[in-house]
């Protein structure tokens, strides 16, 4: 592909209020969900109803920017209609693209609705390039998502030789990376984010202040114990501390975030599309900020890449909004290949 | 603003005794009658419908004091305090606040173990997500 003369900005909107905050403060698209298990952040009372959807793409529209619908779960037996009138109602509404994992309903959407452009999702677990060409060759997407699992060296290698656009995660919270193949969650409760779209499923969650710490279960399974002081994160069995040979610790993954804002400059000079901000699941405060600062970072590195520095500040608030106790640049500065 | 550039403020000890002390169900009545004829209204009746019957506690640590709230068609009912609640929140007074002025995202307050929901966590979650949909007048939020 050719080197685009921008990144774009993707946001996180989970509601109407995250939506708008991520316009206001500079997205250059935002993402969204509708209510329901047709993607990967199905929590109650989160997402868009077909009425919100649509006063978020007059929004968004009215102001030069794009809405994308995430519908990055896999259909399951019995319910395929349930995928195909999302589908058909994120075509109606008229948004910029949608975001498929699963090949089924890119084959639907080929046939229904040919000038919907398709995103293949970060769900679809595409790393190479010849995954990604497959789908471009059958299905004509438009951008495609690339895992968390690259280095940059990797990265750089599939922007180069895919046949389409190419979006990585700039910022958010972490997890094992299998995206699309994860079926750690569904050991403990039976329910995956491919089949019903949620890790941990809230009502199989429990926090509970005990006077050992503050204990969280999952489906009645302990996961963790934090003591005073410690920071908590998101109650999934991935991230979860365990008792291994006498040794109780982080034997899945530790919770970090990942924060690539220092790279911009490479990811500029690669030639990757956009840049995408996780959490649906946040708050229009936490889309405000996270927005903000990397809307800031962008136009200062198109500006000018070579003399781009990333600011203590940018961090420190990014930092701050982060799960665990550290931000990291995750597989991006892997030296292996 | 990050949490981390305000030093967390905290009601001063002589403020939770006054307030531990203080009957609470005075309190969650006047709660009840200031959400009930707020929260509809912003909310919207729809959006309170799927939570109706559900009872939550809101337990302001450095005051030492909690108000109860049962979610009815249209309004919300005070509790007595010791009754049972599907879910409690627990965060300090000025949390409380930033969040309820968007200020504050909860998950970061979780993360940082300022904000604590024990009980049905469906129910809070769904509590947590109705509020962050409603679209709050800009006065409020300072926006």
């Amino acid at each position: 592909m050719t080197v685009p003369k921008r990144i774009e900005l993707v946001c996180p909107a989970g509601t109407l209020p995250a939506l708008k905050t991520a316009i206001d403060h500079g997205a250059d698209c935002v993402y969204l969900g509708f209510r329901n298990e047709t993607n990967a952040r199905n929590f109650g009372g989160l997402n868009f109803d077909a009425k919100a959807a649509a006063e978020g793409v007059g929004y968004a529209h009215a102001r030069g920017r794009r809405v994308l619908v995430a519908l990055n779960t896999y259909a399951q037996p019995g319910a395929f209609e349930r995928w195909t009138r999302a589908l058909d109602l994120a075509a109606d509404l008229g948004v910029d693209a949608v975001i498929l994992a699963d090949p089924g309903l890119m084959r639907y959407a080929v046939e229904r609705h040919p000038d919907l452009r398709l995103h293949l999702s970060v769900q679809g677990s595409a790393t190479t390039y010849e995954a990604i060409n497959f789908y471009v060759r059958h299905f004509a997407i438009k951008r495609a998502v690339l895992p968390r699992v690259l280095s940059l060296a990797q990265v750089e290698h599939v922007v180069g030789r895919a046949q389409t656009e190419i979006e990585v995660f700039g910022f958010g919270s972490l997890c094992v990376m299998v995206e699309g193949r994860c079926a750690l969650s569904s050991y403990t409760t039976g329910e995956g984010p491919n089949t019903v779209g949620v890790c941990s499923p809230a009502r199989a969650v429990r926090w509970q202040d005990t006077g050992d710490g503050l204990e969280v279960r999952l489906n009645d399974v302990l996961i963790d114990r934090y003591a005073t002081g410690d920071k908590a994160g998101y109650p999934t069995l991935c991230k979860g501390r365990y008792v291994v040979r006498d040794d109780t610790y982080y034997a899945i993954e530790e919770p970090t975030s990942l924060n690539t804002l220092e790279l911009l400059p490479e990811l500029l000079r690669m030639g990757v599309a956009a840049v995408k901000i996780e959490g649906r699941q946040r708050s229009p405060a936490y889309v405000a900020a996270v927005t903000r600062i990397w809307r800031a970072a962008i136009d200062a590195c198109m500006q000018a890449p070579s003399r781009f520095a990333v600011r203590d500040a940018w961090m420190g608030e990014l930092a701050s909004l982060s799960e665990g106790r550290q931000t990291t640049l995750g597989a991006y500065h892997r030296p292996w290949r | 603003m990050p949490p981390a550039a305000h030093p967390a403020f905290v009601l001063p000890p002589f403020v939770r005794a006054v307030t531990s002390r203080l009957p609470a169900f005075p309190a969650a009545v006047a709660g009840a009658l200031t959400l009930s004829l707020v929260a509809p209204r912003i909310v919207g009746r729809d959006a309170l419908a799927p939570l109706e019957g559900r009872s939550f506690r809101i337990f302001v640590r450095d005051a030492a004091t909690s108000v109860a709230f049962r979610i009815a068609p249209g309004r919300f009912e005070p509790l007595r305090p010791g009754c049972e609640v599907d879910v409690t929140f627990s965060a300090n007074a000025a949390d409380f606040l930033r969040l309820a002025t968007r200020r504050a995202d909860p998950d970061t307050l979780f993360f940082d173990r300022r904000l604590l929901i024990e009980g049905d966590t469906e129910t809070g979650l769904q509590l947590k997500n109705m509020l962050d949909a409603v679209e709050l007048p800009r006065w409020l939020t300072g926006a």
